[in-house]
């Protein structure tokens, strides 16, 4: 009797994470249809462009990394470029790490490889809201095959496709509306307004800088921000 | 070609131990109430830190007008999420916003 509702409260985690994790797939499967495209007109064969996305799996790492192999880029260059644009996730490990404790060593390595922008985005909502399952790293991990899952294909559909992927009519804004409909409801006391007001302002004056280390400039100076204006 | 692979498994054994990192390092220590505290900002600032630009900058420069279609729909894409605090509603009126907006700028 046990076994079988955990089983069950198991699944439900996995397919909420699933359903979690849909819209935002509108917003992301462009991007990795340009991705497949980009990585083919970089020279990549079709194995190496697919790997990439399996073993890197991190987009924005992905576009920069087949921009600088097409201007013929030295392999040592290209190495500290993925690694410096992809620090930021080191936020997101900080930030699930309280809910992670109790996994196993193989739960923790496979949820780590699946901690992307967009799945981190879903599932640490989902860790914060109050309920006291013991299972949300099923959330997770579904919520992170989905996005891998579609990562893989949209990938594929690019490099087969090439220059004949349809028009982009705008799709990729459905990642933003996404992540804002994530964030706004969670901005709910003066605190977290701050944070959020000071991140958005640090990323619009620090733009500039490259490796989206204007991203973690800004979302360090949130943090700092919101821990200030609760101490008042 | 053999650099590509190098490049590949190093950057995605490098982007994993990043995002690995802080899930080992808070396994077995427990960090100051500051350091917890400082966590439940992380969501918030970190992905408004990733929406803002996406709203407001065109072409690497800033965006302000009311002929910004991004900015306008996500203004009442961030209003629907705060009143009804559902998802498929945000993104179903924020891109319904977005298209109306783009057809009337063309």
């Amino acid at each position: 009797m046990a076994t079988t509702n955990t089983a069950s409260i198991k699944l439900r985690e996995f397919l909420n994470g699933v359903k979690g994790e849909l819209p935002i797939l509108l917003g992301v499967a462009p991007f990795g249809m340009i991705y497949g495209v980009l990585a083919t007109d970089a020279g990549l064969s079709t194995l190496d462009a697919q790997a990439m996305s399996a073993v890197v799996f991190a987009g924005s790492a992905q576009f920069m990394l087949v921009q600088l192999i097409n201007l013929g880029t030295p392999a040592l260059v290209l190495i500290l470029s993925g690694f410096i644009i992809n620090l930021r996730h080191a936020l997101y490990s900080a930030s699930v790490a309280p809910y992670t404790r109790h996994l196993s060593p193989l739960w923790k390595v496979i949820l780590s490889y699946m901690l992307t922008d967009e799945a981190y985005a879903v599932v640490i909502m989902h860790y914060q809201k109050d309920d006291q399952s013991e299972y949300k790293h099923w959330y997770f991990l579904g919520a992170g095959l989905t996005l891998w899952t579609c990562w893989q294909i949209c990938t594929a559909a690019g490099i087969f496709l090439g220059a004949q992927i349809p028009p982009n009519w705008g799709l990729d804004f459905t990642l933003a509306l996404t992540f804002i409909a994530l964030v706004f409801p969670a901005i709910d006391d003066r605190p977290s307004l701050l944070a959020a007001l000071s991140a958005g302002a640090v990323a619009l004056l620090a733009r500039g800088l490259p490796y989206k280390l204007g991203m973690i400039a800004a979302a360090l100076v949130g943090i700092a921000v919101g821990l200030w204006s609760e101490k008042r | 070609m053999s650099s590509i692979w190098t490049v590949m498994i190093v950057v995605g054994l490098l982007t994993f131990l990043t995002r690995l990192s802080f899930i080992l390092l808070l396994e077995h220590w427990e960090p100051p109430q500051v350091v917890r505290s400082a966590l439940r900002y992380v969501p918030v600032a970190a992905l408004t830190a990733i929406i803002v630009p996406e709203l407001l900058v065109m072409n690497d420069a800033l965006d302000f007008s009311l002929g910004n279609a991004r900015l306008i729909a996500g203004v009442v894409a961030a209003l629907v999420a705060w009143r009804t605090k559902n998802a498929l509603w945000t993104i179903a009126i924020g891109m319904t916003a977005f298209l109306i907006l783009n057809s009337f700028v063309f």
